[in-house]
């Protein structure tokens, strides 16, 4: 009973690392800009949020909505003037100008709030559970979490499949240089990309704030977590992400279930497994692309 | 009325000086083709009229507006549509989609349904991924495509390039239904009899110069072909 437990708890777990995942996941897809900047912008709207809590005593719920817009804008700005800059001089300058801007984030954090670590309240809401037997407990946030990550998803899906903007970006990413032939402004797509993908990752940022402590440099251990899904699940799959998140938090919570040290390590070991051997994720889509 | 004016037009791909000196006026409606041989600078010529490419000396006018600075989505907006050479599809979107993401919302006599219709092999494989068409099935999708915005020009590079003879005439039935909706039509086509039939005059480029230009019927054959091979210094074009 106690593994079932730990199947579900899992499961849950794993809506949290899709989100992390499926912004990271539009970036690459789009721009193909492996942004490792992504989890210290999660970290560093949790202490966006903080600091609205404490300003202006609001829930973090209502602070989220405050930053979810913010985090659009910081990315739609931070595509149009850093990123497609160093797009224009090959595929490594982006990496690099991600790398730095992540040094630069936990830095201004590190200086502002010191490292203290810091935790959000998720209010009645994080430690009410719903008991099933006597054994299984589901924490509701956690749930709540999951059912958010799976409405994120889908609303991407549908965004892609079925809007205008959407299917622009998919024919971006498929062939940017022709996208310009028949009328797409490439970069204004790309800009919207990554204000999608900045407000996902700060609204996973925030969860994970919520339901664990956070400090200035905890954005690179949910960077991993987040490449870890996106490759597990296969690149350039959204449905893919979710089934990577829930593979890496079933794979954590059954190994902390036997014991605990294991279980980051854990989730290491089976994203390395599945890079071995199945390099092209659960979900390939390589079919599609080719 | 001139609808597309080029002047002085150079192109230089790094050391390679594709397009020298050229100028161009067309008029609105027309239907010209650029032909000569390969390396002649006829795509370069084409990309630069539609924004694509290394960026040109000379100036390019549509309908009087300097749009030589424009970007390539924005020379949309104002009606210029290029149909790429290797027809340059979005493999993993539908033929549907494909069309619908150039749909630019300008006026015109184009949509899904007119495209449909004038290209009739396209209807069957709406729904198919264009990454999984047969060529004449990619030509036409990306005719369309190009359609789609209701360009005021059309410019079309290499359209029969890898396909049977009977696609090529499908493919040139549905466009003379273009070129009845008075869409001005610039045309790569490497088929010298096609493009003269096709055409309402001809230019001929070699080496990036345009060497021949005139009325495709008051042109015969030989004269065109004659500059196709002849050194830009003996027809006089050259320097």
């Amino acid at each position: 009973m106690e593994y079932v437990n730990a199947i579900i708890q899992g499961i849950l777990l794993g809506g949290l690392y899709a989100l992390f995942g499926c912004g990271l996941s539009l970036m690459f897809g789009v721009m193909r800009i492996a942004n490792l900047a992504h989890g210290d912008l999660a970290v560093l709207a949790a202490y966006m949020i903080s600091v609205l809590v404490s300003a202006l005593a609001i829930s973090s719920y209502v602070a989220l909505l405050i930053v979810l817009p913010l985090a659009a804008v910081v990315g739609w700005l931070l595509q149009r003037f850093i990123l497609d800059r160093s797009l224009k001089s090959g595929e490594l300058a982006p990496l690099l100008v991600t790398f730095g801007l992540a040094i630069v984030i936990q830095s201004m954090l590190l200086e502002i709030f010191s490292a203290n670590t810091k935790s959000l309240s998720a209010g009645s809401l994080g430690t009410a559970s719903w008991k099933i037997g006597t054994q299984i407990s589901i924490p509701v946030f956690t749930l709540m979490v999951f059912v958010v990550a799976i409405l994120v998803i889908s609303g991407l899906q549908l965004f892609l499949s079925r809007a205008r903007t959407g299917r622009a970006m998919r024919a971006t990413a498929d062939d940017a240089d022709t996208a310009g032939l028949v009328g797409i402004d490439a970069r204004a797509i790309y800009a919207k990309a990554t204000a999608i993908a900045v407000a996902t990752a700060a609204l996973a940022g925030t969860f994970f704030a919520m339901r664990s402590t956070f400090e200035p440099s905890s954005g690179p251990t949910q960077l991993i977590f987040a490449f870890e899904v996106v490759v597990i699940g296969g690149l350039g799959s959204l449905w893919g992400t979710l089934i990577g998140g829930i593979v890496l938090g079933v794979t954590q919570t059954v190994a902390g279930q036997i014991d605990p040290s294991y279980s980051i390590l854990a989730g290491h070991f089976m994203f390395l497994l599945i890079l071995a051997f199945r390099p092209q994720g659960i979900i390939s889509t390589q079919a599609a692309r080719a | 009325m001139t609808l597309l004016q080029i002047e002085d037009l150079n192109v230089r791909h790094g050391l390679l000086h594709a397009v020298r000196d050229v100028t161009l006026k067309i008029d609105a409606g027309e239907t010209i083709a650029l032909v000569g041989a390969n390396g002649g600078g006829k795509s370069t010529l084409l990309r630069a009229i539609a924004g694509a490419g290394p960026p040109p000396d000379g100036r390019i006018f549509l309908d009087g507006d300097d749009v030589t600075s424009t970007e390539a989505y924005g020379r949309v907006k104002l009606g210029i549509s290029l149909v790429p050479e290797g027809r340059r599809l979005f493999p993993s979107l539908t033929v549907e989609e494909n069309l619908m993401v150039a749909d630019d919302r300008r006026e015109g006599p184009w949509n899904m349904a007119t495209v449909l219709e004038a290209f009739p092999i396209l209807a069957e494989v709406r729904g198919r991924k264009a990454g999984n068409l047969s060529g004449g099935e990619q030509q036409a999708t990306a005719i369309g495509r190009g359609l789609m915005s209701n360009p005021r020009v059309l410019l079309l590079d290499e359209v029969s390039l890898g396909l049977a003879p009977k696609v090529v005439d499908m493919l040139y039935a549905s466009l003379q239904q273009v070129i009845q909706t008075g869409t001005t039509i610039v045309l790569v086509e490497q088929e010298l009899d096609r493009a003269m039939s096709t055409a309402s005059r001809v230019v001929c480029m070699l080496e990036g110069l345009v060497v021949l230009e005139g009325e495709s019927r008051s042109l015969a054959r030989d004269q065109v072909t004659d500059a196709f091979f002849s050194l830009p210094s003996q027809s006089g074009a050259g320097r």
